[in-house]
C-alpha cells in the first residue's frame, strides 16, 4: 500500500462520509457544502449553493465565509480524496462537524443534483483586479458583483473625478455620467478626469475616453444633459448606487428626492474652498437612514447661498473627499462595513481635520419621513451675490 | 464665566475676519450666538429669522447634536463646550 493510501484509509476511518444526496439534504438544512476544487475545476459547474473556496486557501479563509465553528462543513472535490486531506485540516482548525462528500462533483452529477455554473473572471481581469480578489471582503463573489452593478455619477467635475476613475478602476460594470458641461482649461486645476488635450470636449465624452483608457472593460454611460425634474427618473433609475458629485444645491435636492423616489442610496459629497462635507443618504426603508432634506430641509435663499463668482476650492481638495464617496459606492455595493450614514463626515483642509456631525432621520421629513413621496422639483438656480 | 468655541463654516468666515473658530462668552446657545454677532446685523440675519429663531437652512451643533435636538436656543453649554455652526456646501 502507497504512503498515500494508507494514509486515506486512515483518514476514511476517522472522517464521517455522506454520499451526495445526504449532502444536499444537509445543505438545505443549513450545512455549509464547500467545494474545494480549483478554479479551473469549478469553471464548468459546481454545485449550486456551494461556497466555492479552492483546498489552497482553505484554512485561510474558511473563518470568513463560517464564523460559527459549530456549523456542519460538507467538503466536497472532484472524486472525494481531496476533500478528506481537506476535512482533516477543517477539524484541527476547530470546526466541531466536517464532512467528505463521497465520490466528489463526478457523484453530484451523476446523482443529477443541481449544479451551476459561476461566473469566470478571465485571465485579464483576473490580473486586474488581483489585488481585489486577494482580500476575502471581496474575493471572487465580490468582484463578481462589482461587475454587475450599475453606479449613475452627477458631474463628471472635480468630485466626479476621482470618484468616476476610481469606480472604473475597481471595475463597476457600468458606470453612467450626467454633465451638460464642456471641458475648459481653468478645471484642469482639479478634474483630473480631463486633459489638455480634450479641451472643448463634452465632459461626459472626455470622461468617458479616459475611463475606457483606464478600464476598457466596463461600459460608460454618457448622458450630456442637465437632470430636470421631467428627466431625473429615466437618467437614475436602474442603478444600484447614485453619486452626487454636482456643483449646484437645486440638483442635490433633486438627486435627493428623485433617490428617495427610486429606493436607491444617494453618496453625497460637496467641497468649498479647503473645506468638505461627505454622507451616504436614503436607500434604506423610511427612517432607517436620513435624506439630505433631513440635514437640510430647504435651500437657502439666493441672498444667503454660496457665491458662485468666488466659489473657489483647492484642487486637491475633490479628491479628498471624491476618494470617500467611492469608498463608501463600493462599500455600499459590497454590503461591506458600516456605510457613512447618520452622520456627516466634514473635512478641514486647513487643519488636517475629520470631524463628524450627527445627522438622524427626521421624523418630520418633507421628503423621506413615513408615508411621504418626495416631489420632484425643479428649484431656481441658487447662487448669491 | 466659561468661553465657548464656536467652529465657522468657510461661507461665514467673512464675518469673523478669516478664523475658522471664535471663542464668546455665553451659558447657553442662544447666548453664544449672540455674543458672536454682537454689532454685525448682517451676520446676525443671516442666522436667525426676524423672530429670533434660528434659520432653517442654519444648523448648529453642540458637540455633534443638533441644538434643534438638544432644547434649541435655549440649551445650556457645558464648561468648555464647542459649537459647529453649519450651512450647506454647493461645489462639486
Amino acid at each position: 500500500m502507497s504512503l498515500k493510501d494508507r494514509r486515506l484509509a486512515e483518514l476514511r476511518a476517522r472522517i464521517p462520509e455522506v454520499g451526495p444526496a445526504d449532502a444536499l439534504a444537509l445543505q438545505s438544512g443549513g450545512a455549509l457544502l464547500v467545494d474545494v476544487r480549483e478554479d479551473e475545476e469549478t469553471a464548468s459547474g459546481s454545485p449550486a449553493g456551494a461556497l466555492r473556496l479552492p483546498r489552497g486557501f482553505l484554512e485561510l479563509r474558511i473563518e470568513d465565509k463560517a464564523p460559527d465553528a459549530a456549523r456542519t462543513v460538507l467538503l466536497l472535490c472532484a472524486g472525494g480524496t481531496r476533500s478528506l486531506f481537506a476535512a482533516e485540516d477543517l477539524a484541527r482548525l476547530g470546526y466541531a462537524d466536517v464532512r467528505s462528500v463521497a465520490g466528489g462533483f463526478s457523484a453530484w452529477k451523476a446523482a443529477g443534483l443541481p449544479v451551476e455554473v459561476p461566473p469566470q473572471l478571465d485571465a485579464a481581469q483576473r490580473e486586474r483586479y488581483r489585488r481585489h480578489l486577494t482580500m476575502p471582503e471581496v474575493g471572487e463573489a465580490g468582484q463578481h458583483r462589482l461587475l454587475r452593478s450599475r453606479v449613475a455619477l452627477i458631474g463628471a467635475g472635480g468630485l466626479g473625478s476621482p470618484i468616476a476613475l476610481y469606480l472604473a478602476a475597481a471595475g463597476v460594470g457600468r458606470l453612467t455620467l450626467i454633465d451638460d458641461d464642456r471641458v475648459e482649461r481653468s478645471n484642469l486645476q482639479r478634474q483630473i478626469l480631463h486633459a489638455e488635450s480634450r479641451l472643448g470636449q463634452r465632459k461626459v465624452e472626455s470622461g468617458r475616453t479616459a475611463l475606457l483608457d483606464l478600464n476598457p472593460t466596463i461600459e460608460v454611460v454618457a448622458h450630456d444633459t442637465r437632470l430636470e425634474a421631467g428627466n431625473v427618473l429615466e437618467l437614475l433609475g436602474g442603478h444600484d448606487v447614485v453619486v452626487d458629485g454636482s456643483d449646484n444645491l437645486p440638483t442635490r435636492y433633486l438627486v435627493n428626492d428623485a433617490c428617495l423616489r427610486l429606493g436607491v442610496p444617494n453618496v453625497y459629497g460637496a467641497i468649498f474652498r479647503f473645506e468638505g462635507q461627505v454622507a451616504v443618504f436614503g436607500g434604506a426603508a423610511p427612517g432607517l437612514r436620513p435624506c439630505y432634506r433631513c440635514l437640510f430641509p430647504e435651500p437657502p435663499p439666493a441672498e444667503y447661498a454660496p457665491s458662485c463668482a468666488e466659489a473657489g476650492v483647492l484642487g486637491v481638495l475633490p479628491g479628498v473627499i471624491g476618494t470617500i464617496m467611492a469608498a463608501e459606492t463600493i462599500k455600499l455595493l459590497l454590503g461591506l462595513g458600516e456605510p457613512l450614514a447618520g452622520r456627516l463626515m466634514l473635512y478641514d483642509g486647513l487643519r488636517g481635520e475629520f470631524n463628524e456631525i450627527a445627522v438622524p432621520a427626521d421624523p418630520d421629513c418633507p421628503s423621506c419621513s413615513n408615508g411621504v413621496t418626495a416631489v420632484l422639483s425643479d428649484i431656481a438656480a441658487v447662487c448669491g451675490g | 464665566m466659561s468661553e465657548t468655541t464656536i467652529r465657522i463654516p468657510t461661507p461665514l468666515r467673512g464675518f469673523v475676519g478669516g478664523r475658522d473658530q471664535v471663542a464668546v462668552p455665553g451659558a447657553t446657545v442662544r447666548e453664544a450666538l449672540a455674543a458672536l454677532t454682537a454689532g454685525q446685523e448682517s451676520f446676525h440675519d443671516r442666522l436667525f429669522t426676524a423672530e429670533g429663531e434660528l434659520r432653517r437652512f442654519v444648523n448648529v451643533y453642540l458637540g455633534r447634536d443638533d441644538v434643534r435636538r438638544l432644547g434649541g436656543l435655549d440649551a445650556t453649554l457645558p464648561a468648555g463646550a464647542t459649537l459647529t455652526l453649519m450651512v450647506a456646501l454647493a461645489g462639486g
